[in-house]
């Protein structure tokens, strides 16, 4: 028995959710007394795949051949259900990004697992019970969720766990595994990313402005305020369906739910729909000309004011604690 | 061209969610369900690539009779004929295995479903198909082009986009984007009450994943509201309280 982690690389390197994943496995590892072994696919240097040991792998199996090089949904399911078996690991731990979200359902068929997608805190495990907190109904609630399968598959939530050191010396493996041609009917063309902003879903801080803005030329303000802060930027629905900002950007019910350490609400009212998406975010700025604003209800601070002239005095007021 | 389409009968977004015996219930008293928004946008997107008699769009649903509602209301968007697998959605891994049962039967090129459930939110059930039918599932896609072989389809990603090339069948999860929800017209609704609904049993699968007891977030502390004139007291409790920045 022994937890296998995922370690999802862009560009070669690993991001903190990873990290996060790879603390969270190594907690539950250590419950289970047992091994944590990392998989990453792609190719990703020796010093980097090293990395993960800060975080406590013991081993790392390194999958790395051209034809691997992108994501290819299928074929790397089959490599981490592959990984599963070598290592007789029967717990894998995924994070819930958009690639984690495409692959546990694979793995947990391959496995026949039950998966917890969305997973905030560390199993519990009593009484031969195995139970995760999961998100659900649109972050209006938690479901507690027993895994009844032998075999068991979890998808952490970015921002959920924390990064957790724990010095370990992983040693690296290369593995080798064996993938049909099948696996590659669906393959990557081509990938756009803009690397200069911060990610919605993994931001730490999230920048987020709604119809009270007026209009799209009136985010210089709310770019600038987050690039100041190193946050992300979002929105509310009637702006992305507006096209003042792609639909990346739109949070809630029906957009990305986010749990940032902290969102700042600027001329958002506070739908129930847009609260849904951002309510489990641990501290909530709202700033809103109207005192009544149903925002302010679930808001840690507030400042009822004019965003045209609360935003710009914020901002000087960051450059100066900035310094 | 088939085309299947999975929905899911959710609660209205507007609902407060509320829980009963003991928090083991999600409690549906005066809830009204809905289609699930974003298969509103898997089927939308069907019924686009169909147009023009060039091919047919089935849905399909794991539920019980009272989620005939939420078909019919599918069909009156525009779905050709219905499939409801008769039997209550106990998880995602049960109600993709029905699915890829019955797709199995049939001859569908691609299998569209929603980017996730708003009620249990699991993002699931789509690529759970594709494994169990062992064809390619593109998650959370935000567009959509076929042309008879190959679908070319942009996937979201963390801050940009991965444009995938797809041969053969395939199953994908839709999100906004991917198509403009069409809203049902009166002609619609009138031919959904003759339109087919087969109803069909479902087969048995363990259970691997069990919802033991929901939980409500907590409460807030009351807000602390700073004076506007002043908002760099905001950032001194964000810094010295909060400790966020
Ligand atoms: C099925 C469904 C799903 C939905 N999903 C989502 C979702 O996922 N996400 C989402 O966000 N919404 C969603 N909605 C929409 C939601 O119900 C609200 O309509 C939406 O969130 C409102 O956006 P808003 O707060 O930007 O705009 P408004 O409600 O118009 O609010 C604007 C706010 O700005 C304030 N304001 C105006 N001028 C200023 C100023 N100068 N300075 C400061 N404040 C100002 C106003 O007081 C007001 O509170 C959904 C709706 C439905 C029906
Ligand atoms: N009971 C169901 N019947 C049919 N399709 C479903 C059902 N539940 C979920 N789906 C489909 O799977 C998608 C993802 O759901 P989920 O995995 O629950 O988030 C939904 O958007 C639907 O397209």
């Amino acid at each position: 028995m022994s937890v296998l982690v995922y370690v999802e690389q862009v560009d070669g390197k690993f991001k903190k959710s990873v990290f996060e994943a790879v603390s969270y496995a190594k907690a539950i590892a250590d419950h289970q007394n047992t091994n944590l072994t990392a998989v990453s696919i792609g190719n990703v240097e020796d010093s980097e795949l090293k990395s993960l040991g800060n975080y406590g792998a013991s081993k790392v199996l390194s999958v790395s051949n051209e034809q691997l090089k992108d994501f290819i949904n299928q074929a790397y399911a089959s490599i981490i259900a592959e990984a599963a078996k070598a290592e007789s690991a029967n717990i894998v731990v995924l994070s819930n990004s958009f690639t984690g979200k495409g692959l546990a359902p694979r793995v947990a068929v391959k496995l026949q697992a039950g998966l917890i997608d969305g997973a905030v805190e560390l199993p519990n495990i009593e009484g031969g019970k195995f139970l995760v907190k999961k998100t659900a109904f649109s972050g209006k609630a938690f479901a507690i969720t027993e895994l009844l399968s032998e075999n068991k598959v979890i998808a952490l939530n970015p921002n959920a766990f924390g990064v957790k050191e724990n010095a370990t010396d992983a040693s690296i493996e290369i593995f080798s595994p064996t993938v049909k041609s099948t696996d590659f009917n669906a393959i990557v063309k081509e990938i756009v990313r803009a690397t200069n902003k911060v990610s919605l879903p993994d931001a730490e801080l999230v920048v987020s402005a709604g119809r009270g803005l007026k209009g799209p030329e009136n985010w210089g303000m709310i770019e600038e305020l987050a690039n100041l802060l190193g946050a992300a930027t979002a929105c509310s629905k009637p702006v992305s369906d507006a096209d003042w900002r792609p639909h990346s950007e739109h949070v809630g019910q029906t957009g990305i739910a986010i749990s940032p350490n902290l969102y700042i609400a600027i001329g958002i009212s506070g739908a129930i729909q847009h609260l849904a998406g951002v309510s489990s975010s641990k501290v909530i700025v709202v700033i809103n000309k109207d005192p009544e604003a149903p925002f302010f209800k679930v808001a840690d601070y507030g400042i009822v004011g004019d965003a045209f002239e609360v935003v710009p005095k914020l901002i000087e007021a960051l450059k100066s604690h900035k310094g | 061209m088939k085309i299947l389409v999975c929905i899911s009968n959710v609660p209205d977004t507007t609902t407060k969610i509320t829980f009963t015996n003991n928090n083991t219930q999600f409690n549906t008293t005066g809830v009204q369900f809905i289609v699930n928004p974003y298969d509103e946008i898997a089927l939308s997107k069907a019924i686009e690539l169909c147009e023009g008699g060039k091919g047919t769009v089935t849905v399909i649903n794991v539920g019980e009779s009272q989620t005939d509602p939420t078909i019919r209301k599918a069909l009156a968007i525009g779905a050709d004929d219905a499939v409801r697998i008769n039997a209550a959605p106990r998880d995602a891994y049960y109600v993709a295995y029905q699915i890829a049962e019955y797709a199995k039967t049939q001859d569908f090129d691609m299998i569209l479903c929603g980017r996730e459930s708003i009620d249990y939110n699991g993002s699931q059930v789509a690529a759970m198909i594709g494994e169990f039918l062992d064809i390619p599932s593109i998650s959370i896609i935000k567009k959509l082009e076929y042309d008879g072989s190959t679908a070319t389809i942009d996937r979201e990603i963390e801050g940009g986009k991965e444009v995938i090339s797809v041969t053969g069948k395939f199953v994908a999860s839709c999100a906004e984007g991917t198509a403009e929800p069409k809203i049902p017209n009166m002609r619609g609704i009138m031919s959904a009450r003759t339109k087919p609904l087969q109803v069909i049993e479902a087969k048995d699968i363990a259970e691997v994943a069990k919802v033991q007891q929901f939980e409500t977030p907590p409460p807030r502390g009351a807000v602390k509201l700073i004076p506007s004139e002043d908002p760099s007291k905001l950032i001194d409790l964000l810094h010295q309280e909060a400790k966020v920045i």
